[in-house]
């Protein structure tokens, strides 16, 4: 074989072997949804999106776990959002850069890597005892705020160094000061990868179960909560309840709650790929 | 110092970190003229424009010596508003940078961050700016289209108008025209010449003829420092310095 023919197959090899890579994720993530579907659909109706908890698997619903669930999302969003959008502005545009500061941004870096369990004991130290929040909405929403709090930072900090030089330098020579330069010019080119930033990591605080339970939140809540101060249980816990029960009827329950996680999920992650999408589509200069 | 000058440098020196980039320059500018900053590539004459409005103040390790005066003030005091001293020294990048926002609102940015939102106020102002420009036949039917979809010189020369609606005495410009077709920079270059009434005028530019047309005053740099200045039509016929001379004649650079 001459040298450009074995480059030539090397090509060839690679091509294959990232094809089959591909599809192997694929594949077994079909093959689940598949089975889930199958298993769950046909218990997927109405009086199981509003049907509250119960022993009996026949008559259980999931109206106390998705509404948590729906709690959580926008309580952890209202508290994560703006501390986290802050933040970032904060490190990207004022923060100088000084050891402190590279120091900070190592550390920010490296929480967003830290398991969710140990956000969990974090939060049960101090919003559970410390503050005696209890098991409730606002403990649990604050407990996944610092779970996405470093996600949302770097993904602003990411966004806001994308905004081309050009686009400030204009700002600044017609005699606009830092705070109106970001405000006018910088977050909005911004807004796209910021928003993306901000769905992705909500999305995972949806889907997280670990560090709820370890501050509290009850599997059997056999109401809707009204307020931030009230016990709550979330779908992925509700979901696992149901998985570990020996009885059939109770796994058919629990692929019917995935099907509805799957749901959100999906719906958060479409809205990203959305934004980002507009985005690119934007001209750029 | 007898006579007024609207611009001057006082032994400037300038540091990127280590790097002497600007070395003992002096150097003073007349009111209402154009004066044309050449030489080779590297040799400091964005560095040295950009120090008029203090657009170096934002890179990291950028250091200066000396003193720059506008109107005999010194503009590195620290009783200078930096936000003032831009709303007199006005500047055009190399490349057109538009908002991407409609025409309208890209000329009326400097008004608007002043506060001012009267809705005749800023219009008066953008059809006068735009005028001057020479760019407002284009646009007056569209103002409120996406400054992103005009052309290059267009973008360009709505860059310009968006510096003088803010009233600037002085112009920096940066190559205004090296990212623009041949009808285009004459646009603009014809646009400098009826400017020159009302604005003092720096321009930078890489392109000999271009500097020969515009100008009334020429600075020639070299590696950080300036060989000659004077009047265009005096440095172009007769350079006093060879490297000068060696410049202008293509020998090197
Ligand atoms: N931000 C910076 N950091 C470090 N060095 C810089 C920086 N900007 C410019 N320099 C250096 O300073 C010198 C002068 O740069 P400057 O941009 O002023 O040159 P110029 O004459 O405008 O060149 P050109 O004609 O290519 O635009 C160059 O050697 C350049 O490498
Ligand atoms: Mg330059």
């Amino acid at each position: 074989m001459t040298n450009a023919q074995l480059n030539r197959f090397k090509d060839k090899a690679f091509q294959a072997f990232g094809l089959f890579c591909t599809f192997f994720g694929l594949i077994v993530l079909a093959i689940f949804l598949l089975d889930i579907l199958k298993e769950g659909l046909a218990r997927l109706d109405w009086d199981f999106l509003t049907s509250l908890p119960s022993r009996r698997a026949a008559r259980a619903g999931i109206l106390t776990a998705w509404a948590g669930t729906l709690w959580i999302l926008v309580m952890t969003a209202l508290i994560a959002i703006p501390l986290g959008v802050a933040a970032g502005i904060y490190l990207e545009e004022y923060g100088k850069k000084t050891r402190m500061a590279s120091f900070l941004e190592i550390n920010i870096a490296n929480l967003a890597g830290v398991p969710s369990i140990i956000y969990g004991l974090l939060g049960l130290e101090l919003f559970v005892r410390q503050l005696q929040l209890g098991g409730s909405l606002l403990a649990g929403a604050l407990t996944l705020s610092l779970l996405v709090l470093p996600i949302i930072i770097v993904t602003t900090r990411e966004a806001i160094k994308a905004v081309p030089k050009s686009l400030r330098e204009a700002s600044f020579a017609l005699g606009a000061s830092k705070w109106q330069t970001i405000r006018m010019q910088v977050l909005p080119a911004a807004t796209g990868g910021i928003m993306t930033g901000i769905i992705l990591s909500l999305s995972r605080a949806v889907g997280e179960a670990a560090p709820l339970i370890v501050i509290g939140a009850l599997a059997y809540v056999p109401f809707v909560p009204e307020g931030p101060m009230d016990e709550f249980t979330v779908l992925p816990i509700q979901i696992f309840n149901w998985v570990s029960r020996p009885q059939e009827a109770f796994l058919i329950n629990a692929a019917a709650a995935i099907i509805v996680l799957l749901c959100i999920t999906f719906m958060l992650n479409g809205i990203a790929v959305y934004l980002r999408y507009r985005q690119q589509k934007k001209v750029k200069w | 110092m007898s006579k007024n000058y609207k611009l001057e440098a006082k032994d400037v020196n300038a540091f990127y970190g280590g790097f002497h980039a600007l070395k003992n320059i002096n150097l003073a500018l007349e009111e209402k003229a154009v004066t044309a900053f050449i030489g080779p590539s590297g040799c400091g004459k964005s560095t040295f424009l950009r120090l008029f409005n203090r657009m170096n103040d934002y890179i990291e390790g950028f250091r200066l010596e000396g003193k720059v005066l506008l109107d005999n003030k010194d503009i590195y005091q620290k009783s200078v508003q930096v936000d003032e001293l831009r709303k007199a020294v006005g500047m055009v990048f190399q490349k057109p940078n538009p908002f991407p926002k409609s025409i309208f609102e890209n000329v009326v940015y400097g008004l608007r961050i002043q506060g001012i939102s009267k809705k005749g106020i800023l219009e008066e102002a953008a059809e006068s700016s735009l005028k001057q420009a020479a760019l407002w036949n284009e646009v007056k039917d569209n103002l409120h289209k996406s400054a992103l979809a005009l052309s290059g010189g267009q973008q360009q020369r709505l860059c310009i108008a968006r510096a003088l609606a803010i009233e600037p005495s002085v112009l920096l410009m940066d190559e205004p025209a090296s990212a623009l077709d041949p009808i285009s920079t004459s646009k603009i270059e014809e646009l400098i010449y009826t400017l020159k009434d009302r604005y003092s005028i720096v321009i930078v530019t890489h392109n000999m003829q271009q500097a020969g047309r515009v100008s009334d005053y020429t600075a020639f740099f070299l590696s950080g420092e300036l060989v000659e200045h004077a009047k265009t039509k005096a440095l172009f016929t007769s350079p006093q310095d060879t490297r000068t001379q060696n410049y202008i004649t293509g020998r090197f650079g």
